[in-house]
């Protein structure tokens, strides 16, 4: 590999040198991009480590022996093991190292929701409080440098003899890519269908440019087609293709069609002008690159004074980018408290810096439009936190006689996703919860038709980009023994 | 990528085009649309599938150059280009079975998407009574092919200068003032032409279905862009459509939404484009 680190330099532990971790010291903060400068742009806002900040902050890991972020981690990477190699100045062999368990690691290092995950579980915050390692951006970091600079070819990876085995993914979000990456590397055949124009599901038209820059997101999908996987854009499973045809070719499936059904509250004037769901909004601008103006060739409705309903990582990504397309002000509705926003925290802070406003346990009642049939506001109630409810959160309950108008050209729902129904709806006998959500054996993850299995948000319904590579990652592993020995009983309810 | 196998101006405005895309074409049941992206930047735009031959692999569109892609699709694509993206079969198939007799309209543009559903009504056993109707004569295409698919074809122009002289619901009411057993219309056109169908047939109770053309950006129910409340309930023209029942189409929404992106749209072909036809195409 091609890269010349002088590890001293850096300040690293040298060849054959012992480490004396300085985990006493503080989190080494990421530079961001100044918030005048961040708005105007749709760059990426967090900066990264550059070789020095990258080392310094892995020399505060302690490499425990029996590491709580590695249970932490829904994927289990051997966390301990790639900083340790960091701090050796092996920048590329770290990124391989992770790569044994992620397929992503440039994407789970920018959006994955370390701090509830691996760095909350962080030995260091026992005795050095709210100072755990990054190992997001130390993930990041290592991924990055690989990309780069390192000959990332396939043959540097471990990958099996060709079983002979014909595999189909449905969908190439990250439970599709990570799932494929994983069977190919096994031996298998894999054809990898995606329904729009560029494969990366999620990846490429919810999260926006400032946060996953879509660049990245395309090499970490090369990475997955070195290893073999073809991948084939434009096919709709059930529409272009009968899903009984991908039956009758594979010896298994996998179905990772994602949660792209934009649920919406069914209020009045809810389909007025300017009434966007956010996955019509997102797409457009991530997708699509309504952003860069005259370029592309889709448009997108520019807000004066912007509504973005729901508090969930979309919902954050939204107002940011109302802010960003010009909007005067912008502002979360959101029917609980700060306390129950389920959005990510840097996320949360950064649309605060950026200038959105919160307005909070409220929610809307209906929407009033002008004579053209545009929205012109929104008429708004305020809500109190009652008994928890079956998410455990605290109820939000309606306040009589609260009602009030909030004035705005542009309103997104961003309320949560559900799975498309297209392949349930063609194969018969496939079980669903809420006739969407695609029943699968918790172990195997079979669903009720044989030889089909499926992961990431067609089983959750929408979640994180680290589950759905963890479902890839765990079907694979069934997969392969399913092909091997097909006679088990795999897909009993679990 | 997808090749351009013939390219034919059909009227000023008017281009029919076969592109290769043979999944497309196999799958292909009529009523259905495929999305067109003609670059990598492109947007991505709805056109009804007007005919597909699974034998070459091949699908058949015909569009007005009206907006920003289509004016580009039009004017810079020819035959033997490759377009970024195409992906279809999309939308639910029209309804197909015996019904008796069956009217089917179409309107300007509508000409063409209504051929794959006359050929599977005549195929179903149905008598197939089609009209057509153009403003002019100069503008008029696929008269024979439709023919060839009917049992009876009524043509008409706004102006009289082929065929009868009136709209294509002029012609629709004069079936019904003659007594002739309608079992069922089938309208595809401009919206004030199929909403002005859905009025006529209201009173008479006879069933009639309309092939609707909202704005999308996927086309696989992924946006809702394209929703639009039919009898009370929102529903997705790309999956849950685009055929619906016209009598029960909240026209007046459906009419509003069209504009979403009436001003974008303007500047788009105002900044790529001094062609006073396409303004006026997108005033109508």
């Amino acid at each position: 590999m091609a890269e010349s680190i002088d590890i001293a330099a850096l300040g690293g532990v040298k060849e054959g040198e012992k480490k004396r971790p300085r985990s006493k010291e503080k989190r080494l903060e990421i530079a961001c991009q100044s918030v005048q400068a961040r708005i105007t742009n749709y760059d990426e806002v967090a900066l990264g480590y550059g070789p020095a900040e990258a080392v310094a902050e892995s020399m505060r890991c302690l490499e425990c022996p029996r590491p709580r972020c590695m249970v932490a981690c829904p994927v289990h990477i051997a966390i301990p093991s790639f900083i340790g190699l960091i701090s050796r100045g092996k920048f590329s062999e770290a990124a391989q190292d992770i790569r044994q368990y992620n397929a992503l690691p440039s994407v789970c290092g920018r959006v994955c929701p370390q701090e509830n995950l691996c760095e909350a579980a962080c030995i260091i915050n026992d005795t050095n409080e709210h100072n755990p390692i990054a190992i997001g951006r130390l993930e990041r970091f290592a991924s990055d440098w690989q990309l780069l600079h390192a000959d990332r070819e396939s043959a540097s990876v471990h990958k099996k003899p060709a079983t002979g085995f014909k595999v189909a993914v449905i969908g190439s979000g990250p439970a599709g890519l990570s799932c494929s990456a994983d069977l190919a590397k096994m031996g298998h055949q894999v054809d990898l269908f995606e329904a729009l124009h560029k494969p990366g599901g999620v990846l490429m038209y919810g999260i926006p440019e400032f946060r996953l820059p879509k660049a990245i997101v395309q090499k970490e999908i090369a990475y997955v087609r070195s290893l073999g996987v073809n991948m084939e854009c434009n096919v709709v499973v059930g529409r272009t293709v009968p899903v009984q045809e991908i039956m009758d070719g594979y010896d298994a499936v996998f179905v990772a069609s994602g949660a792209g059904f934009p649920n919406m509250m069914n209020i009045p004037g809810e389909n007025l002008n300017g009434i966007f769901s956010a996955n019509e909004f997102l797409t457009r601008v991530n997708l699509m690159k309504a952003w860069t103006d005259n370029a592309a060739g889709t448009p997108i409705r520019k807000p004066r004074k912007a509504v973005v309903v729901g508090a969930g990582f979309t919902a954050f990504d939204v107002v940011r980018i109302s802010l960003r397309l010009g909007a005067q002000e912008a502002s979360i509705v959101y029917r609980r408290s700060r306390e129950e926003m389920p959005g990510r925290g840097e996320e949360i802070e950064h649309s605060l810096e950026e200038g959105a406003k919160f307005i909070l346990l409220t929610n809307p009642v209906k929407y009033l439009g002008d004579e053209n049939g545009f929205v012109r506001g929104v008429v708004v109630q305020k809500m109190e936190l009652g008994e928890p409810d079956s998410s455990g959160r605290r109820r939000p309950v309606p306040i009589p006689g609260s009602e009030y108008e909030i004035e705005c050209d542009l309103v997104v729902v961003a309320i949560g996703q559900t799975p498309n129904v297209l392949i349930p709806s063609q194969l018969p006998g496939m079980a669903t919860r809420w006739g969407s959500v695609i029943k699968v054996n918790r172990e195997t993850y079979m669903t009720t038709v044989p030889k089909v299995f499926a992961g990431g948000d067609a089983i959750t319904g929408a979640a994180t980009v680290i589950l759905a590579t963890r479902a890839g990652r765990e079907a694979a592993r069934a997969m392969d023994a399913y092909l091997r020995d097909p006679g088990r009983n795999w897909n009993s309810p679990a | 990528m997808y090749k351009i196998t013939r390219k034919k101006v059909l009227a000023p405005g008017v281009v029919e085009m076969g592109i290769l895309a043979p999944r497309i074409a196999k799958a292909h049941k009529p009523g259905q649309f495929l999305m067109v992206m003609n670059r990598e930047e492109s947007e991505r735009i709805p056109l009804t599938i007007a005919d597909s031959d699974p034998a070459k692999g091949e699908v058949t569109i015909v569009f007005l150059e009206v907006g920003r892609s289509t004016i580009e699709l039009g004017e810079q694509f020819n035959e033997g280009d490759e377009l970024f993206a195409v992906v279809g079969p999309l939308g639910t198939p029209t309804h197909i079975e015996n019904f008796g007799t069956v009217v089917v309209m179409g309107g300007g543009l509508g000409v063409a998407p209504i051929y794959p559903i006359c050929k599977g009504l005549k195929a179903a056993g149905n008598t197939v009574i089609t009209i057509i109707g153009y403003r002019r004569k100069d503008i008029m295409f696929w008269e024979d092919k439709l023919r060839s698919v009917s049992s009876e074809l009524i043509v008409s122009t706004d102006d009289g200068s082929y065929g009868t002289k009136g709209f294509v619901t002029d012609s629709l009411r004069k079936l019904h003032d003659e007594g002739r057993k309608i079992d069922r219309v089938i309208a595809i056109g401009p919206p004030i032409m199929m909403r002005a169908v859905s009025d006529m047939t209201r009173p008479w109770a006879v069933p009639t279905w309309v092939s609707l053309n909202t704005i999308m950006v996927d086309g696989t129910g992924m946006c809702g862009g394209c929703r639009v409340e039919i009898g009370k309930e929102s529903k997705f023209v790309c999956v849950d459509g685009p055929d619906f029942d016209a009598h029960i189409v909240n026209w007046d929404q459906m009419f509003a939404r069209m504009k979403v992106y009436t001003t974008e749209e303007r500047a788009a072909v105002l900044a790529n484009h001094e062609c006073k036809l396409h303004l006026d195409n997108i005033k109508r």
